[in-house]
C-alpha cells in the first residue's frame, strides 16, 4: 500500500502549525502532519501526549487555537461534528453512543444527520455489511452485542457517510485479538478504496501490522514520523516517552504464600435489565501471587468486582474471605478497611468523580484506610498531601491536585487511580483492566506496581481482556466466560491458544458462525 | 447571526451571574406584563424589588420573612444536591407548627424556660416524621418523593384546617376557627425592642454557616456531593444512597419544621386557617437563587423576603392584587431556570457565511 509519493495529488489532509490551550497545558503545540489519500496514518504518543486533543479538532469537536487545516489542498474551518461529516470525516470514538435497548438498524438511523427513509437504510445497511463482509444483524438488540459488534455499528454509522477520513481513537483497546484481526481487515479494505485513516493506538505491534506511517507526539508536539513497518515496537516506545523502555522485574518468590482471598459458592443475579449472572464462582488468591482472570467483555467481569468489592454484598458471610474472616456480607467501606481494594474498569463515574478535583477523588476510597478525615472532619493538608503524593509517584500529567479529574487524559487518570488504591498498600487489590488506555511506559509503571505490591506479600487479582498483560504479570490464570470461572491454573503450563479458546466461549463460537454466513 | 454554542466546561462566573441576570429580566418582564394590563408598571417594580431594601423601616420585616425561607431553602438544597427532590416542605412546615403547637396546647398552664426548647424540638421532629414517608417510601418501594411529598403537604393542610376547626379550637376564642394565643413562656423572645425581629433570625444564620461547614468540611457534606454526581462513584467508595435520602429528607423535614414552629410562636403566636402562606414553595426558588450553597441562599432569602414585603407596598401604591407577588416570584425562577443555559452555552454573535 505504500505507493511512491505522487506531488501532483494534494494530500486528503494537512494540518500546519496547529497549537491548542488548556488551562495550564499547551495540548497541542505547533503541530503540523499531512495524510494521502487511501494512507493508514498512525498518531503515537504518551497519555496525555495531545492526540485525543487533535483528532478533535480535525473532527470539529474542538477549535484550534492556532494553525491551519487543508483539506484536499484548501484550507478549510470545520466548526463542528456536522461539519466534519459534511466534508467526509467520520470518527469513531473509544467510548460508543449506543441506545442498548434499541436494535442495530435504530441506533445507526439515530446517528444521522438527515432522516433517511428507513427502508432505503437497510437497504444501504445491507450493502455496506456485504461489500466489507461485516458480520452483524441489523435487527437484533445492541445489548446482546459483543463490543466489537458494537464498534461496527458505529464504523457502519460512518461508512454510510461515504467518508474521506476516518478517525479511530484507541479503537482495540477494548477488542479480543480475533475481532482485531476483523477489524484490521475491514480497514484495510476501506483504506484501499481510497479512504484515509487517522490511527491512534497504545499497541505498538497493532499499528506495526496496520500503518502505512506513523507521527509521534510527546507534550503536545510533534518528536519524530516514521514508517512503522520497519522501525521496531521498543525504538517507537522509546521515541514516545524520550527515554529507555523499563523492563518488569519479576523479583518475588512466587506461589506459596498464605490464603489471602478466599472466594467459593459466590453466586448473584445480575443486575437488571443486562446484568450478566455469576454462578458458583469460586477461587483463591495467595500473598505474593498475582492471579489473572481472563475473558471476552460482558461475561460477568463487572458483576464480580462489584461482589468483591461489596457494592453488591454476597448472600452469605463466607462466600468470600479475606485473611481467613467472612465479609461476604459486609459493606464496600468495612472491606476496605480490613484491606481489600477494588479498582473498577470504568474510571469517569465509578472508580473517580469526574467533577470533583483529584484531591477530592482520593477522599473517596482512601479515607478508610488513611486519616484523610478523622471524625469525619476532612482534612485538607492530609488530602491534598496524599494526591500530591500520588501525583508524583505515579507521574501523573496534570496541573496539580486541584485539577478536575475530568480535566485528565483517560491514560492519566488511571495512573492516578491505581496510585490511589496501591498507595494504600491493601492486603488484596482486584483491578480491572489495570492499563486500559495507558500508554507503553506507563503500563509497563504501573504492572511493575503491582508486582512489587505482591513481592511485599499482598495478592493482586487481574481481570483483564489483553492477554498479553496477563501472560506477562499473572502466575496462575483462570478464565471467565458466560458468569463462570474455570479452575485457575499456572502460567507456565498453558499455551496461548488454549486461552484463546477458553476465553472464546459462546461468542467466539457465535461470530464463527455469522462469519460463515456472510 | 445569534448562535448557541456549547461551553467545554460549564462557567463558573455565570453560575453566580444567572442569578442575578434573572432578577434583572424578571424586573423588565414584570414592567411590561403590568404596564401592558394597564397598571404603572415602573413603580410597582420599583415597590416590589427596590422600596423594601431601600427603606430602612422594612429590613425588620425583611428578615422576620427571610429567617423561615432561609432555614427551609437550606435543608432542600443540601437534598437537592444529593438528587433528593423534597418539593413537599410546606407541608413539613404545617406539621412541625401543628406539633409544636400541641406541646404549646398542652402546657398551657405552665411556666418556664424549658417549654419553648420543647416545643422546638416537637416542631422539627413533627417535620421530620412528615419528610420520613416519602424517604420510606422512596427507598423501599423507589416511589418518587417528589410526588408522595408534594401530596403530604395536602394533606398536613387539611389536617391543620381540622385541628383549628375542631379539637384545638380556642375555647374562649368566640368560636374563631384558630387556637389560643400562646402565653409568653411559649412565644419567641425578641431581640429588637419593640419590633417582630425574634430569635429565629440568628438562629437561621448560625445555621446557615453550620449547613456551609458541614457541606464543605464533613464527610458527610461529602457522602451527599458523591450521590448526587455520581451515584456508581458513591456505591464504589462505601457511601449509601438510602442513607443519604434518609439523612438529607429528615434534614429537610426537620428544619422545615423548625421554621414552622417559629413562624407559629413568632409573628402568628398561634395556628390559625391562613397559616399556610407557601413559603415551603417559596423556599424552592430561594435554594435555586441560591445557587443550592448554604451562603447564597442568605442571599436568595432576602430576594425573596423581599417580594413578600414588596408586595404588600405594591398593593397599597399601585394597587397591584396580592396575586401579583406570586407571579413575580414565579417568573423570577422561570428566568433563572431559562438564564442557567447560559452556564453551559455561550451565545456567539456569527456573520452568516456568504
Ligand atoms: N477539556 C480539557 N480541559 C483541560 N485540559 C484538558 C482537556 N482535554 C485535554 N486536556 C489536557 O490536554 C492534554 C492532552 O490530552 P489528550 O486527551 O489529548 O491526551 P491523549 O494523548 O489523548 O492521552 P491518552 O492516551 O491518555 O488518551 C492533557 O494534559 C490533558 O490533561
Ligand atoms: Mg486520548
Amino acid at each position: 500500500m505504500n505507493q511512491p509519493r505522487e506531488q501532483e495529488v494534494p494530500p486528503r489532509l494537512a494540518l500546519a502549525h496547529i497549537s491548542k490551550s488548556f488551562p495550564g497545558v499547551k495540548a497541542n503545540d505547533d503541530i503540523s502532519l499531512s495524510v494521502r489519500p487511501g494512507e493508514i496514518h498512525a498518531l503515537l504518543g504518551e497519555n496525555g501526549a495531545g492526540k485525543s486533543t487533535l483528532v478533535k479538532i480535525i473532527y470539529g469537536v474542538q477549535q484550534a487555537d492556532e494553525g491551519t487545516i487543508s483539506w484536499n489542498g484548501s484550507p478549510v474551518s470545520i466548526p463542528s461534528p456536522k461539519a466534519a461529516r459534511r466534508l467526509g470525516i467520520g470518527m469513531v470514538f473509544q467510548h460508543f453512543s449506543l441506545f442498548d435497548a434499541m436494535t442495530v438498524i435504530e441506533n445507526i438511523a439515530l446517528g444521522l444527520d438527515e432522516a433517511v427513509d428507513r427502508e432505503a437504510l437497510k437497504g444501504q445497511v445491507a450493502a455496506i455489511l456485504q461489500s466489507y463482509s461485516l458480520p452483524l444483524d441489523p435487527e437484533r438488540e445492541v445489548h446482546t452485542l459483543s463490543v466489537g459488534e458494537r464498534q461496527r455499528i458505529e464504523i457502519v454509522r460512518c461508512l454510510l457517510q461515504k467518508p474521506k477520513l476516518l478517525i479511530m481513537d484507541e479503537p482495540t483497546s477494548v477488542l479480543t485479538p480475533q475481532e482485531v484481526e476483523r477489524l484490521f481487515a475491514t480497514l484495510r479494505q476501506i483504506a484501499a478504496e481510497g479512504c484515509s485513516i487517522l490511527y491512534i493506538s497504545h499497541k505498538l505491534s497493532e499499528i506495526k501490522a496496520l500503518c502505512d506511517s506513523a507521527t509521534i507526539l510527546r507534550g503536545g508536539r510533534v518528536v519524530a514520523t516514521c514508517d512503522p513497518k520497519v522501525e521496531t515496537t521498543r525504538r517507537m516506545a522509546e521515541l514516545m516517552i524520550g527515554a529507555e523502555l523499563r523492563r518488569i522485574e519479576h523479583g518475588r518468590a512466587s506461589g506459596a504464600g498464605a490464603v489471602r482471598l478466599a472466594v467459593s459458592g459466590l453466586s448473584l443475579p445480575g443486575a437488571p435489565p443486562f446484568g450478566t449472572d455469576l454462578r458458583e464462582i469460586a477461587f483463591e488468591a495467595r500473598a505474593g501471587e498475582i492471579l489473572g482472570i481472563a475473558g471476552v467483555a460482558g461475561n460477568g467481569q463487572a458483576e464480580l468486582l462489584t461482589a468483591l468489592s461489596g457494592e453488591r454484598p454476597a448472600t452469605a458471610p463466607d462466600a468470600i474471605r479475606l485473611d481467613g474472616k467472612p465479609i461476604g456480607l459486609e459493606g464496600a467501606g468495612a472491606r476496605r478497611t480490613l484491606g481489600l481494594s477494588c479498582v473498577p474498569e470504568e474510571r469517569n463515574g465509578h472508580a473517580a468523580v469526574p467533577d470533583f478535583s483529584l484531591a477530592e477523588n482520593g477522599i473517596l476510597t482512601a479515607r478508610h484506610r488513611l486519616p484523610l478525615a478523622p471524625h469525619g472532619i476532612i482534612s485538607r493538608g492530609a488530602v491534598r498531601r496524599f494526591a500530591d503524593g500520588v501525583i508524583k509517584l505515579f507521574d501523573v500529567r496534570t496541573t496539580g491536585s486541584a485539577a478536575p479529574a475530568r480535566s485528565l487524559s483517560g491514560g492519566n487518570l488511571q495512573k492516578f487511580i491505581m496510585g490511589r488504591e496501591i498507595g494504600q498498600q491493601p492486603a488484596v487489590l482486584v483491578v480491572s483492566q489495570p492499563t486500559w488506555g495507558v500508554d507503553a511506559g506507563a503500563a509497563a509503571a504501573i504492572r511493575q506496581e503491582l508486582v512489587d505490591l505482591a513481592a511485599k506479600g499482598s495478592a493482586v487479582v487481574v481481570i483483564s481482556q489483553d492477554l498479553d498483560e496477563l501472560l506477562e504479570l499473572a502466575d496462575r490464570l483462570c478464565v471467565i466466560n458466560e458468569g463462570r470461572l474455570s479452575t485457575p491454573r499456572p502460567v507456565a503450563s498453558l499455551g496461548i491458544d488454549e486461552i484463546g479458546l477458553m476465553m472464546g466461549g459462546i461468542h467466539g463460537a457465535g461470530e464463527q458462525a455469522e462469519a460463515a454466513h456472510a | 447571526m445569534l448562535e448557541w454554542r456549547r461551553r467545554r466546561e460549564p462557567s463558573t462566573p455565570m453560575l453566580w451571574l444567572s442569578p442575578l441576570i434573572a432578577i434583572g429580566l424578571t424586573m423588565l418582564a414584570g414592567m411590561l406584563v403590568f404596564t401592558a394590563m394597564g397598571y404603572d408598571g415602573f413603580h410597582a417594580v420599583g415597590s416590589i424589588f427596590v422600596t423594601p431594601f431601600a427603606e430602612p423601616q422594612r429590613w425588620a420585616d425583611i428578615g422576620v420573612k427571610a429567617a423561615p425561607l432561609v432555614l427551609i431553602a437550606l435543608g432542600l438544597a443540601i437534598g437537592f444536591r444529593a438528587n433528593v427532590w423534597n418539593i413537599g416542605a410546606e407541608g413539613q412546615y404545617v406539621m412541625g407548627a401543628i406539633a409544636g403547637t400541641g406541646v404549646a396546647l398542652a402546657t398551657y398552664d405552665m411556666s418556664g424556660w424549658w417549654i419553648l426548647p420543647a416545643m422546638a424540638l416537637a416542631g422539627i421532629l413533627g417535620g421530620m416524621a412528615w419528610a420520613a414517608i416519602p424517604a420510606l417510601l422512596r427507598v423501599k418501594l423507589q416511589v418518587s418523593e417528589i410526588l408522595t411529598s408534594l401530596m403530604l403537604t395536602y394533606v398536613a393542610v387539611q389536617f391543620l384546617f381540622f385541628l383549628v376547626r375542631g379539637p384545638w379550637k380556642d375555647p374562649d376564642g368566640f368560636n374563631f376557627p384558630q387556637t389560643r394565643m400562646f402565653t409568653a413562656d411559649q412565644t419567641l423572645p425578641t431581640i429588637m425592642e419593640g419590633s417582630l425581629v425574634h430569635i429565629g433570625i440568628p438562629v437561621a444564620l448560625l445555621l446557615a454557616v453550620i449547613a456551609w461547614l458541614l457541606m464543605e468540611k464533613t464527610t458527610a457534606g461529602y457522602a451527599v456531593k458523591v450521590v448526587g454526581l455520581a451515584p456508581a462513584a458513591a456505591r464504589h467508595g462505601g457511601f449509601s444512597a438510602a442513607r443519604t435520602t434518609w439523612a438529607t429528607m429528615l434534614l429537610s423535614g426537620g428544619l422545615a419544621g423548625l421554621a414552622g414552629l417559629f413562624e407559629a410562636a413568632g409573628p402568628f403566636g398561634q395556628l390559625t386557617p391562613q397559616f399556610p402562606v407557601g413559603y415551603g414553595f417559596t423556599a424552592i426558588i430561594v435554594a435555586f437563587l441560591g445557587r443550592l450553597s448554604p451562603l447564597g441562599i442568605i442571599f436568595g432569602g432576602l430576594v425573596l423576603a423581599g417580594t413578600y414585603v414588596g408586595g404588600e407596598i405594591a398593593q397599597s401604591t399601585v394597587r397591584l392584587p396580592q396575586a401579583a407577588t406570586g407571579l413575580f416570584q414565579a417568573m423570577l425562577l422561570f428566568m433563572l431556570l431559562a438564564t442557567d443555559v447560559l452556564v453551559r452555552w455561550r451565545i456567539v454573535w456569527k456573520r452568516r457565511a456568504a
